[in-house]
């Protein structure tokens, strides 16, 4: 490792930065995004919808959105699908869902609290943990 | 920074790394490497989980589920079934003893809810070995506050407010410590971290250390800035290789980000810390005895005063602190002194950290407010005494502690009601017995300890002790008489009051607190020469009670010598002439038929 002497400044930054990786592990979540991956969901490309998530949260810093896995929905003909949940609301459940589509839900109903009905199947979810 | 989907924590503490979680974490990487999701979700390695019992462990994290007893084999499956396709483990999840169902996150199983974490702030969020997480959870920003904006004397008068008491046992008060060590003007001055944890059964500091390390490097820092010293030493066991391998790399880390060495944060403030890997005496636990082993002298204590704190090591003014202690320094300082004293107890502020081992459900590290009843932590967060036996005592404090008895159960543990109960708190073991333990023997025991560690320099600990064990090894093998016991009394309380330092002063607490305890129990092996938990074999007569005798024949199973005899539908018997008196089939059975 080099040496790079710390300033306050410094400390403060990377405390920031890290905080963002590893908040999840503290709980405190504001939003949901679930994927379904059964193996419908990822042969339908849910893999596809998961890295946009992440991108997503990677790039925007974004802190308070809890990204989980589930398995086959029993819809297997609309997957890919995902379930947005937003604290304190009813889960929203979006099916046939791409790239593009993913990464509108995310920026509508997870971060700005909208839901897409365009692309919304239903209310309610099946219970994870 | 990339960001993860889910964070697995996998429990790196000596529990778990010696029940295989490093082969679990292996074949974790690798299945997740072979189904693709090395992007998604990532294996941290952590310190200590707490609950031991439960190894190998991981946490899975955002949901916060929580894993047991993993093997490597169950990994392809695990990874399969939740990582890619969501669906948490039933198999693997946790039930209690008292609770059948499944409890899938952390925060739900009894043995952590009853804990407040201050110490063990970071137990299994961080990774141990990465500054960057500690940095994340706060690290180091109280040091950055007391370099930039408080005088050493407002972080002495910040420490004195919060009421902290040292962890290492006998809990004389940090803040005022600090500030005698403030007053001599003398230089250079030293800082030192006793982590010489020799109690049997206690593994706190061990814990901090391996799960925290730079909580304690922040801690020692902050001491040093009040105290106006530049060079710390860190005296840790060498039976703790996980221990002095995370403090390297965490003191390697800390140099290379500036936050030891010179200028500290560009304050103008100098602090470093070394190593010291102690041999493992016992007696090197003891303050001034620590402090000649450092020197590279025979570790022996020494008459106070004077106090270390005015001429300690090398004869220069030291501040000693205990792991735990410092570890809890840095929050102090961040959040005040009111905050900490708002937990705990008139005399004892904060919370304690034990490690709660025996005869006991759920054994692991845990953390308690002061004030905490012993019944809260052997039964709600120990989840009670395993194998339908019964509670009997629970030994507290080590080789200087107690056995407290079932009447003592809701007493509020701090450092004063301990030592009301002729206990002490001691660095915090916490062993629970049942009824099988025989109080005896467990004195012995102890005595037996405190004999073989006695350092030899002053009479009453090391021929003192040696008359007790003496004493106490008569009365095991049946020659015991009635004025033993008296004699046993007397002879411990000379020695509390004559002994040199805290070593002897504690010594014969073990002792006396039995007898104080469990009267009757002596009484017993002297007069009846018999031993209630059939723990002394020269007071077992190895005979089957035909009464009470099942007929089920485990204890012939049991037995190494072929000495009993048994069919079925019938009782058992011993062949006195073959039996070897191993208590093998005492432990094999299940009604209490063998006398």
């Amino acid at each position: 490792m080099a040496m790079t002497k710390l300033t306050i400044e410094d400390l403060k930054r990377i405390k920031e930065e890290v905080r963002s990786t590893t908040v999840l592990r503290e709980g405190g979540f504001r939003a949901k995004v679930n994927i379904h991956m059964g193996t419908c969901g990822i042969a339908a490309g849910a893999r596809k919808l998961m890295s946009v998530v992440l991108k997503e949260i990677e790039e925007k810093k974004i802190n308070g959105v809890m990204v989980t896995t589930s398995g086959c929905a029993g819809l297997c003909s609309r997957e890919p699908m995902a379930t947005v949940e937003i604290l304190g609301q009813s889960p929203v459940k979006y099916c046939d869902l791409n790239e593009e589509k993913m990464k509108e839900i995310f920026v509508h109903h997870v971060l700005n609290g909208e839901v897409v009905e365009a692309y919304a199947l239903a209310r309610g979810s099946e219970t994870t943990y | 920074m990339k960001t993860y989907r889910t964070h697995l924590m996998v429990c790196a503490g000596t529990g778990c790394v010696s029940c295989g979680s490093l082969d679990v974490k292996e074949r974790l990487e690798s299945e997740l490497n072979h189904r693709g999701l090395s992007d998604e979700v990532k294996v941290v390695i952590t310190g200590c989980n707490g609950f031991c019992a439960e190894g190998p462990i991981m946490v899975v994290y955002p949901e916060g589920i929580f894993y047991k007893k993993l093997t490597p084999e169950d990994i392809p499956f695990l990874v399969e079934e939740h990582f890619l396709k969501g669906r948490p483990v039933e198999k693997f999840l946790y039930s209690g003893p008292a609770i059948k169902e499944k409890v899938p996150l952390l925060k739900d199983i009894p043995f952590f809810q009853h804990q407040v974490l201050r110490a063990l702030r970071n137990r299994g969020l961080i990774d141990a070995e990465n500054i960057d997480e500690y940095i994340s959870r706060d690290g180091y920003a109280a040091l950055s506050k007391v370099l930039s904006s408080m005088t050493p004397e407002e972080v002495t008068q910040e420490v004195k407010i919060s009421g902290l008491r040292g962890r290492g046992g006998a809990g004389f008060p940090t803040g005022l410590k600090w500030e005698e060590g403030r007053r001599y003007n003398a230089f250079p001055k030293y800082v030192i971290c006793n982590g010489d944890e020799g109690d049997p059964g206690a593994f706190m500091d061990r814990s901090v250390l391996e799960a925290d390390p730079h909580s304690v490097l922040e801690g020692m820092t902050i001491c040093g800035y009040a105290l106006d010293a530049h060079q710390g030493h860190i005296y840790v066991r060498a039976e703790y290789p996980l221990a002095i391998h995370r403090l390297n790399l965490a003191i390697e880390q800390a140099r290379n980000y500036g936050l030891l060495g010179k200028e500290i944060l560009g304050s103008g403030f100098d602090f470093d810390i070394s190593i010291y890997p102690g041999a493992g005496a016992f007696v090197c636990g003891e303050s001034t005895a620590l402090m000649y082993s450092l020197e590279g002298k025979r570790g022996m204590p020494r008459i106070k005063p004077p106090r270390s704190t005015e001429a300690g090591l090398w004869g220069q003014p030291t501040v000693l602190n205990n792991v735990e202690t410092l570890a809890n320094v840095p929050p102090i300082l961040l959040k005040g002194g009111q905050w900490f004293a708002s937990l705990g107890t008139e005399g004892s502020k904060g919370t304690k950290v034990f490690a709660l081992t025996g005869t006991v459900n759920n054994v692991g590290l845990i953390e308690v407010p002061m004030g905490t009843t012993l019944r809260t932590i052997v039964y709600d967060i120990g989840g009670g005494i395993p194998a339908k036996r019964e509670f009997k005592a629970v030994q507290i404090g080590g080789p200087s502690g107690a056995c407290l008895p079932t009447s003592l159960l809701d007493i509020e543990v701090d450092f004063d009601s301990l030592d009301e109960a002729g206990a002490m708190m001691g660095s915090g073991g916490l062993v629970v017995m049942n009824d099988s333990t025989c109080m005896v023997d467990t004195a012995r025991f102890f005595t037996d300890f405190s004999v073989d560690e006695s350092c030899g320099k002053c009479v009453p600990c090391r021929i003192g002790m040696k008359v007790m064990l003496n004493i106490l090894n008569r009365i095991a093998a049946g020659h015991g008489e009635m004025e033993d016991m008296e004699c046993l009394e007397r002879l411990g309380h000379h020695i509390k009051e004559s002994s040199h330092c805290g070593l002897g002063k504690t010594a014969p607490n073990p002792v006396l607190s039995t007898l104080r305890y469990f009267r009757k129990e002596y009484e017993v092996h002297i007069q009846e020469k018999r031993c209630p938990a059939l723990v002394c074999v020269d007071l077992i007569q190895f005979r089957v009670n035909p009464e009470k005798c099942k007929m089920c024949g485990l204890c012939k199973k049991a037995c190494p010598a072929e000495a009993i005899t048994w069919e079925k539908k019938t009782p058992a018997a011993i062949d006195p002439e073959k039996c070897i008196r191993c208590r093998s089939c005492i432990q094999a059975c299940n009604f209490w038929a063998i006398e």
